[in-house]
């Protein structure tokens, strides 16, 4: 096991730690700070599989603005922590549901390991990723850690989907806008 | 364990996806369901990256990039519908907002 490995075992343990302390949190504000943590260890996983752009972006989009305004909102509501009684008619579902989500890890590594061999022959129908890429008009995007691939890539193959997504975040904005002015309209109308 | 597969990558995003449904389904508090939606997206974040790796193309890093963009404005209104819901009926939780009217 050498240092890179230890570097993965901690930064994994990281992000799922924080995830489940997420969950599990009874006030909303360490919930959020929780949360920060298991974003920055899969900020860390990005940078070992040599994405540094996506780590840096999720660093500053996530940890920096999206949670900024989840702990904003949440002081904004002034929530205090859940009153979480313990009586059985909130725990029935609660049980259920981490059955669930137990079953679908489950379910999903019983794919991944446990019968790993024999889907592998079934495989030969699929298209493999070098005939996919040959049907595009555009030339292989090679993975590489240099943010002006990705530049790149977004200028010329990702045309399209990056302007919609620039649209889609005015739209999110003028929604968040309406959305937020909306009861004072209505008293208005009515 | 010897190095590290991209299978380690999967396992960690099969376990954050599953994070993220246990706190969607086990937590009442919206702004919970919030954040373990990001949590889920995350875990798709890492196994789609891992793939990019794996396939030495950056077509999986630039839908991680896109995925980023969607769960900021997701956020942006959700906690907004978040907030509306507030105003109405003072509390967060998913059990008070089981009615369509005011």
């Amino acid at each position: 096991m050498n240092f890179v490995d230890l570097l993965f075992l901690f930064f994994a343990t990281l992000a799922c730690g924080g995830a489940l302390a997420m969950v599990f949190a009874r006030h909303p504000v360490s919930g959020a700070m929780f949360m920060i943590v298991s974003l920055v260890g899969v900020a860390a996983l990005f940078v070992l599989l040599e994405a540094f752009f996506l780590a840096i972006l999720q660093v500053l989009v996530y940890a920096g603005a999206v949670m900024v305004l989840f702990l904003f909102i949440i002081m904004l509501l002034d929530v205090g922590p859940d009153g979480s009684k313990v009586d059985l008619s909130k725990w029935k579902p609660g049980f259920i549901g981490v059955l669930l989500s137990v079953l679908l890890v489950a379910v999903l590594l019983f794919l991944l390991i446990g019968d790993g061999g024999t889907p592998a022959s079934n495989t030969a129908s699929w298209p493999t990723p070098s005939d996919a890429r040959e049907t595009g008009d555009f030339p292989t995007l090679e993975f590489s850690p240099e943010v002006s691939f990705f530049g790149y890539g977004l200028m010329t193959k990702y045309m399209l989907p990056l302007q919609v997504s620039g649209f889609m975040l005015l739209a999110a904005m003028v929604g968040v806008i309406i959305i937020s002015k909306a009861p004072k309209t209505n008293k208005g109308d009515s | 364990m010897n190095a590290i597969t991209p299978t380690h990558f999967l396992i960690l995003s099969f376990l954050l996806v599953g994070i993220g449904l246990m706190g969607l389904l086990v937590r009442r508090n919206l702004l919970y369901t919030l954040m373990s939606l990001e949590i889920m997206l995350n875990g798709i974040n890492v196994a789609l990256l891992a793939f990019s790796r794996v396939g030495n193309s950056l077509d999986g890093g630039i839908l991680v990039f896109f995925i980023m963009t969607v769960a900021a404005s997701e956020v942006a209104v959700g906690l907004a519908l978040l907030v509306a819901l507030y105003k109405g009926r003072k509390s967060v939780m998913s059990d008070d907002a089981c009615l369509l009217r005011n």
